[in-house]
């Protein structure tokens, strides 16, 4: 037990910033769940009397053009980022991993689904997903769906690299001629060692998903008005720029705390990766 | 060299066809009439069964596809619901703005990016390595609208030197000066993208330098800047030339959202204004040709290693 937590650790423990990263993200988990505990005021609460109050001792973050507290509303965005960043990984892993896996397993239909991933990557990742809200609608879940598809592409492109390389593995071809099957394969030797780089990708994508969706928010495409996504807030408070510039601060500060520190963590578990692997996953991108 | 250049042409090819299929099975999947969405919800009875004619619409999908790309092979995009002209004459208005912001915020990217990250690279392990590829990583993590927004406030609103919005054009009144109401957008554009580069040039000079060449430069005693410059960074530059696709494909993406803050009449801002607009023609013509477009920069990309790096094996 406290050597797998060992090995979990080494990486963060090798370089000291991934640490924070990984004490960041945390922190952000913890108020998702805790949120209603820790804001002092409801997120919804309008305050005519408070509108566009500077940071003080009552409300530390300022209050916005309806006078809700930006602290609680900020809190309470770190929810809706969890839930995109979940819903957003694991449509893409999901997906991705058993196309990139099916493609390298059986070459001939592999053909068609590697194809099928190089056009929709011929799409710019922001247009594809503009183009996915139009058909599906305006909505959290739709948003999730739309960011989800753009991820899938390199999920697979991955899975797809990662799976060739221990195909070809020494071990993996003394097991298939000791008659072991496809099935046994792939639950056997393939998706085990597809775990670590898969993490590698997965907190990219956690972080990368967070300006996706901030940037669908803030167009006015992403998650309803009424829920506070700190996408929506920055929406709602640019015309106050000059007025209340704080108002902007926090929510924008938030998006970059989260996909930074995903990023730190993401970059420590890469360098400690098999190097064969470090390359087929490639340089992490935003779009 | 040929055989290789037709392979990739055909490549290229064949995937902007399946594009072009998903491109037009668009409009058929929006909720809805796609005859009401091509002409909005206004549309009269006459106008649906003259377009209905025009498009065949009661043919099968097959036969539709193909009068739709033989249209768009001669220009013809359709007509744009909200603005009732060509839909490639509205793309074109914002052409100038788009194409413009791109080039500027290229320069930026190279001037940052790739400079910066050589010099990363040369203090490997030093304290303005690790300060500097620190900062490349939280610009990556950073939304550009809200880069934007703080330039905004900062250069246009509270020291007043830098427009805020807008972009008249160049030939306009005001003539090239015009161009300084792209510097801000363009900077915002730049600072996660040129990060990118920063880290890519810095990593791929790092593992030039380890090459057995490199090691025998050094010891035939040439001077350390001439071993820097012409035998570890333009070899490291084959690495830095092939981001310069999926840069393109980023700046797309983000010029949609800048444009949109810095309300600057580009293509990027026409998307979202015709999602907003239900004007479905123009959504699907920025598409196709932004996919050509990025298409078209990833072939050059790809040819582009065989003039930069000779050993390179095309097959």
């Amino acid at each position: 037990m406290r050597e797998t937590l060992h090995t979990l650790l080494a990486p963060f423990l090798a370089r000291r910033i991934a640490l924070l990263g990984l004490a960041i993200t945390l922190l952000m988990i913890f108020a998702a769940l805790f949120a209603p505990i820790i804001v002092p005021y409801d997120p919804l609460e309008i305050d005519s009397l408070a509108r566009l109050s500077p940071p003080t001792g009552t409300h530390w973050f300022g209050t916005d053009h309806f006078g809700r507290d930006t602290f609680s509303r900020v809190v309470f965005g770190s929810r809706l980022a969890l839930i995109i960043g979940i819903g957003v990984v694991s449509f893409a892993l999901l997906t991705g991993v058993p196309a990139g896996i099916l493609s390298a397993m059986f070459p001939r239909v592999g053909w068609f689904v590697m194809r099928a991933v190089d056009v929709l990557m011929a799409f710019p990742a922001l247009l594809l997903a503009l183009g996915l809200i139009v058909i599906l609608g305006q909505g959290v879940l739709n948003a999730i769906l739309a960011i989800g598809v753009v991820y899938l592409t390199t999920t697979a492109r991955i899975t797809y690299g990662v799976t060739l390389r221990l195909r070809a593995e020494v071990y993996v071809e003394a097991s298939r001629s000791l008659g072991a099957g496809t099935v046994w394969l792939v639950l056997k030797h393939i998706l085990p060692n597809l775990v670590s780089p898969l993490l590698v990708q997965a907190s990219f994508v956690f972080a990368f998903a967070q300006l996706g969706a901030a940037s669908l928010d803030f167009l006015g495409l992403g998650a309803p008005p009424d829920i506070p996504s700190w996408g929506n807030m920055l929406a709602e408070s640019r015309i106050y720029i000059t007025r209340a510039p704080w108002l902007l601060f926090f929510p924008g500060l938030m998006i970059v705390l989260t996909a930074f520190s995903l990023n730190l963590v993401g970059d420590a578990l890469r360098d400690r990766l098999d190097p064969r692997f470090r390359e087929a996953l490639g340089t992490p991108r935003r779009n | 060299m040929w055989l290789y250049i037709l392979k990739r042409l055909g490549a290229a090819a064949t995937t902007l066809a399946a594009a072009s299929v998903i491109i037009f099975i668009f409009i058929h999947l929006i909720p809805g009439d796609p005859l009401y969405v091509l002409l909005g919800d206004g549309a009269t009875p006459d106008q649906v069964d003259a377009l209905r004619q025009k498009l065949g619409f009661d043919r099968s999908l097959a036969v539709q596809y193909f009068s739709w790309l033989s249209n768009v092979l001669q220009g013809d995009f359709g007509q744009s619901i909200f603005f009732q002209t060509p839909v490639l004459s509205v793309i074109g208005d914002g052409a100038e703005t788009s194409i413009l912001l791109a080039s500027i915020t290229m320069v930026w990217i190279i001037l940052l990016g790739i400079p910066v990250g050589m010099i990363a690279a040369m203090r490997h392990g030093s304290w303005t390595d690790q300060g500097l590829s620190g900062l490349a990583m939280l610009l990556a993590s950073v939304p550009t609208f809200w880069v934007g927004l703080y330039l905004i406030l900062i250069f246009a609103a509270w020291l007043g030197w830098l427009p805020s919005s807008g972009y008249p054009s160049i030939f306009d009144d005001g003539g090239l000066a015009n161009l300084q109401h792209l510097l801000l957008p363009s900077l915002a554009l730049a600072a996660p993208n040129a990060a990118l580069i920063l880290r890519l040039t810095r990593a791929s000079m790092l593992d030039v330098a380890r090459e057995d060449y490199v090691r025998t430069a050094r010891a035939k005693g040439i001077r350390p800047w001439r071993v820097v410059v012409r035998h570890i960074f333009r070899n490291a530059l084959l690495a830095v030339v092939s981001a310069f696709g999926f840069t393109l494909a980023a700046l797309i993406s983000e010029a949609v959202v800048t444009e949109t803050v810095f309300a600057l009449p580009g293509i990027g801002r026409l998307v979202v204004q015709s999602i907003l607009r239900r004007d479905y023609p123009v959504i699907q013509g920025v598409i196709l040709i932004t996919v050509v477009l990025y298409l078209g920069v990833n072939l050059c990309v790809d040819l582009s290693y065989r003039f930069l790096d000779p050993r390179v094996e095309l097959e």
